[in-house]
């Protein structure tokens, strides 16, 4: 069972959203996501002011077995990376909403929750994959 | 769904990832991959591996078969219980199939064959066993675990009868032998030490859960390819296939060329490839910069046209990405690999990477 963090925002892609005070949002992916990846070994990370649009790859994280897109959920700038991941990629699997953030955005406009999924809504995802 | 093997209630009682394999519901992994091979490399781990498809072959002239099927020479399994490893060429000397056959004496033998190929492999075996009256018995009620490590056979042993356990212990690699209704091959895929022992289907599940009592960690599939990658073990379909040579796939000693006379099916073409100076060359890789290699990256060779990694990925053991690739014929030992439009700086290096828990080559 997948923990579910309920002050979060979520997407299809299994990408979490954090809102912080000073009105950046925190991305990362989630703990399903991370572990149908398994150990991760490699995250290749965008440039801090870059721009990205919604949708789009913004960095990608390889496990043992596989690469995978992260995209950005929102349009907006790259206003920082973690980079502790280049030296420890694991804290994705370890701490995949915490220590294993993978980038800051300043969004280009209004979040626009309807276009996100809520923890239940993104419950709901999990539940019918598992079907 | 696809087929279960006869532990797949086992696999999902362990926390298992379940993946789909040549039409077989296998495990992935059972929790970290990494830590599953790092339990092959310094301890002891174990595979089901029931996916693959056993053939035994009996007939007064299964060895006349043999030595016409395969592009090795079972002339070479002189005593009981001898393993060989082989290709089995096609007449444009691509490869069918990979597979270890084993002489279980008394004009009869062992064939081990990927689980991706069973069904052509099995109609290929046939079709050509009919012109030597051999029989062609798919063993279904056997399934098979690979128990891999420096410790597999110690923490393994009790599982064979007390009667057979010291000969099994005594077995050198390659060899094999029966020991009541277990068979035990000291063969792998790995590049470690162990045993794949072969059991009626009803009694894998038991003998799962007494290995894995004895300490005996459960891996997936995923630390499977990684031991392999490590070991430069050739994995069918993607280090090698149909269009194919061994010649180009690092598998040219397991071609046997003498006695001369020896037609095995694909020769004539083998022998092309041997004598053609721009015969592509199979190498390892081991990546230089960031990153990860995977199979179908561009390689580029400086004046040269492209090559290509057949398999990659990222190595436990070295904390580095490796790979092996197909390359055009020549000695370089530098050449980059193109990864999301990057061009990323890669050294050629002899393979094995890793072998017998130690590291093999230069970092």
């Amino acid at each position: 069972m997948s923990e579910l963090p309920g002050d979060l925002l979520y997407t299809n892609e299994h990408e979490w959203l954090r809102r912080e005070d000073d009105g950046s949002v925190t991305v990362g992916i989630t703990d399903h996501a991370q572990a149908a990846l398994g150990d991760l070994v490699y995250v290749e990370l965008p440039e801090v002011d870059q721009d990205v649009a919604s949708g789009g790859d913004m960095a990608v994280v390889e496990s043992v077995k596989a690469a995978s897109d992260v995209y950005a959920p929102i349009d907006g700038t790259v206003v920082a990376v973690n980079e502790d991941l280049a030296d420890d990629p694991e804290k994705i699997n370890t701490d995949p909403y915490g220590e294993g953030w993978i980038v800051r955005l300043r969004p280009s406009g209004a979040v626009d929750e309807d276009e996100l999924l809520s923890p239940e809504a993104y419950q709901e995802l999990l539940d019918e994959e598992d079907a | 769904m696809g087929k279960k093997t006869a532990k797949h209630h086992k696999h999902l009682e362990a926390g298992a990832r379940i993946v789909d394999f040549g039409g077989w519901d296998m495990p992935l992994h059972y929790g970290s991959q990494k830590q599953e091979h790092h339990a092959v490399r310094q301890r002891a781990g174990m595979f089901d591996v029931s996916h693959m498809a056993i053939v035994d072959l009996a007939g007064a002239k299964a060895k006349e078969f043999l030595q016409h099927l395969l592009a090795n020479d079972v002339a070479k399994l002189a005593e009981h219980g001898r393993a060989l490893y082989s290709c089995m060429l096609n007449e444009q000397g691509g490869v069918i199939d990979d597979l270890i056959v084993y002489f279980l004496g008394d004009s009869r033998y062992r064939l081990v064959v990927n689980a991706g190929t069973r069904e052509k492999d099995l109609a290929w075996i046939r079709m050509h066993a009919a012109n030597y009256d051999v029989s062609v018995n798919e063993r279904a009620d056997l399934a098979m675990i690979a128990v891999q490590g420096p410790k597999a056979r110690q923490l393994a042993a009790p599982c064979v009868d007390a009667e057979w356990r010291e000969a099994a212990l005594a077995l050198k690699p390659f060899f094999a032998m029966s020991a009541g209704e277990l068979f035990v091959a000291r063969t792998g895929y790995t590049g470690e030490d162990g045993w794949e022992i072969v059991m009626p289907a009803a009694r894998a599940a038991q003998m799962w859960d007494r290995l894995a009592a004895a300490g005996v960690e459960p891996c997936g599939l995923a630390a499977r390819d990684t031991l392999r990658l490590e070991a430069a073990m050739n994995l069918y379909g993607l280090d090698m296939d149909e269009s194919v040579s061994p010649l180009e796939a690092g598998l040219g000693w397991t071609i046997a060329w003498e006695p001369a006379d020896r037609e095995f099916i694909g020769r004539a073409s083998a022998e092309r490839m041997r004598d053609n100076p721009n015969r592509r060359r199979f190498v390892g890789l081991l990546l230089e910069d960031q990153g990860v290699l995977r199979s179908h990256q561009r390689v580029v060779v400086e004046g040269k046209e492209d090559g290509e990694i057949t398999s990659g990925g990222f190595s436990p053991t070295l904390d580095r990405s490796i790979a092996l690739a197909r390359l055009p014929a020549g000695d370089e030992d530098r050449v980059r690999v193109e990864v999301r439009g990057k061009l990323l700086n890669v050294r050629v290096v002899k393979t094995p990477f890793v072998r017998d828990g130690q590291i093999r080559i230069q970092l």
